[in-house]
């Protein structure tokens, strides 16, 4: 059984369709990543998993249990962790603060998981009490990340975490992400950075236009001449494992 | 030099501490509910009426009916939210912001029905002021109500600074929809934010009742200097609302102080006026305000 599974699914906001039918699945300790182009509904079908959107048609199951249609708050106390593209953290509250917030939803004692998170994030730990919204733009994909991390959640979903940070900062990131999903955490990833992305990825689906066009490993859709010609830069013959290592 | 601090600095002061304490309510409510509340004045108002008839009735001081009266007000306005705000919580704010226009009209209205329309006092006879090193004259209700606004501040200043609840208030206050993602319970901070705006409303209203008198419009006429302070501090951030209440009611009584020649400077029944021009002024130059709120 996987852990998140979505089943042939259809819906979209209001009277926009967007996704057409996707099917995705992420297996326990796999980092899974969904690339494609604009408007292919990638972020689309992430929201979907949140209860974002409404879906007509298809199944969402978490660990067997069906979640379609749950609302966002049930979803996160469920196990499911979400860091969106933008305006993923409180900006006004202090570092601390905003990983306090991602644990809203526990009871007990978290002292132990915020030491964890800025062990993961050493950058955050002096920063602490500095305010969110001054820290710089990876750093705050940092924040947003831990913040998500603080539930210690089932599967882990990225939304772009490297939309419009430098390439220095990428490369980090998609380190954090290898580290975070070294140390249990599923994760399900939209990505522009396909070759990166894909060079860390255990599976990747290609969405076009709302709907599954290719599914492989990481290594099968790098090396996939159509996906190289669509995503990856003209179809040059790629070096993967220069790609997996940058 | 003891004219402008006794007659000038001191009332602005006294009317600045309430300006603050409406206009939390008021920023609390716009950066997590996102709507204009039309009827906060009516909350404090409200919250004067409840004190006023329990002053009559037990014939306490009124500032040790006031924690009656603030939970008899929450306890109103929670009702209100369950019945008018809460089915329109998916709204669009202009449907919140006419409903709250509306409730204005109806809670005053009840109130004038309920309580009649004549002046009333709450705390009646004359008080000596404290006289300090021959210059410095302050009326004993001064003191108690700065002294009761800075201790409410500062309850209000623990509770979003080192609660739970409150750094929610904050974080739904940034973004309601990461709030959400997040897992806070909206709900809860929703009830939250009611209960601080109400509770300061009714202590904002016992305060101006006892520096002055009890009548139905005195909410509404406390609305536009609230908004003022709100939006001057910045809309959201309930440091900007203190700061922005302070500096009002101070520029509201500074305004007619003789600083050219031996006439006030603005005829004192061109007071009102001061902080509705700060209030353009500030839309106009600076709409995020003093402490960087949100801009609508």
């Amino acid at each position: 059984m996987s852990l998140l599974e979505l089943q042939s699914v259809v819906g979209g906001y209001g009277d926009t369709q967007i996704l057409h039918d996707v099917s995705l699945r992420v297996d326990a300790g796999e980092v899974v990543v969904i690339i494609g182009p604009n408007g292919a509904g990638k972020s689309t079908a992430m929201k979907a998993v949140f209860g974002l959107l409404q879906l007509t048609e298809g199944r969402i199951l978490l660990d067997g249990e069906d979640i379609t249609n749950v609302t966002p708050q049930q979803v996160v106390r469920k196990g499911v962790c979400y860091v969106p593209q933008t305006s993923n953290i409180f900006p006004s509250l202090t570092v601390h603060e905003n990983l306090e917030m991602g644990a809203f939803v526990r009871e007990d004692d978290f002292t132990q998981r915020l030491d964890e998170i800025y062990a993961l994030f050493p950058p955050l730990a002096d920063k602490r009490k500095q305010t969110a919204g001054t820290l710089s733009g990876g750093q705050r994909q940092m924040v947003a990340m831990g913040k998500a991390l603080m539930l210690d959640p089932k599967i882990l979903l990225l939304d772009e975490p490297t939309a419009g940070l430098s390439p220095k900062f990428r490369g980090e990131i998609f380190s954090i992400v290898k580290r975070i999903n070294a140390a249990g955490t599923p994760i399900l990833m939209v990505e522009q950075n396909a070759k990166q992305a894909l060079g860390i990825a255990n599976r990747g689906y290609v969405l076009v236009d709302g709907r599954n066009k290719f599914v492989g490993t990481g290594q099968e859709l790098l090396h996939n001449r159509e996906v190289a010609e669509m995503f990856l830069g003209g179809g040059e013959q790629l070096d993967a494992s220069a790609a997996a290592d940058e | 030099m003891s004219e402008f601090i006794n007659f000038y600095f001191i009332p602005g002061v006294v009317l600045g501490s309430i300006y603050a304490l409406g206009a939390i309510g008021i920023t609390l409510t716009f950066g997590i509910l996102r709507f204009a509340n039309f009827a906060h004045g009516e909350s404090m108002t409200l919250g004067v009426y409840f004190a006023w008839s329990m002053v009559q009735f037990s014939g306490l001081h009124p500032l040790v009916v006031m924690p009656a009266a603030m939970l008899a007000t929450v306890i109103v306005v929670l009702g209100i939210d369950r019945v008018f705000y809460k089915p329109l919580r998916e709204a669009s704010v202009v449907m919140l912001v006419i409903a709250s226009f509306g409730l204005m009209l109806m809670v005053r209205s009840v109130i004038q029905f309920t309580w009649g329309v004549q002046l009333k006092t709450v705390l009646p006879g004359i008080q000596m002021p404290y006289v300090i090193g021959d210059i410095l004259r302050i009326a004993p209700k001064h003191v108690m109500i700065v002294a009761g606004a800075l201790l409410l501040m500062y309850a209000v200043h623990y509770l979003l600074t080192y609660t739970k609840i409150g750094k929610a208030m904050r974080a739904m206050s940034d973004s309601a929809e990461l709030a959400r993602l997040t897992g806070i319970d909206t709900e809860k901070v929703v009830m939250a934010t009611w209960i601080i705006g109400a509770a300061l409303a009714c202590a904002a209203g016992v305060f101006l009742a006892i520096d002055t008198q009890v009548e139905t419009r005195m909410g509404f006429k406390l609305l536009l200097p609230m908004f003022a302070a709100a939006i001057l501090g910045g809309v959201g951030r309930p440091y900007g609302a203190l700061a922005g209440g302070l500096i009002i009611g101070l520029a509201e009584e500074l305004s007619s102080y003789p600083w050219v020649g031996n006439e006030p400077l603005l005829n004192p029944g061109y007071k009102a006026g001061v902080a509705f021009a700060i209030m353009v002024g500030m839309l106009i130059w600076r709409p995020s305000g003093l402490f960087r709120g949100k801009v609508f």
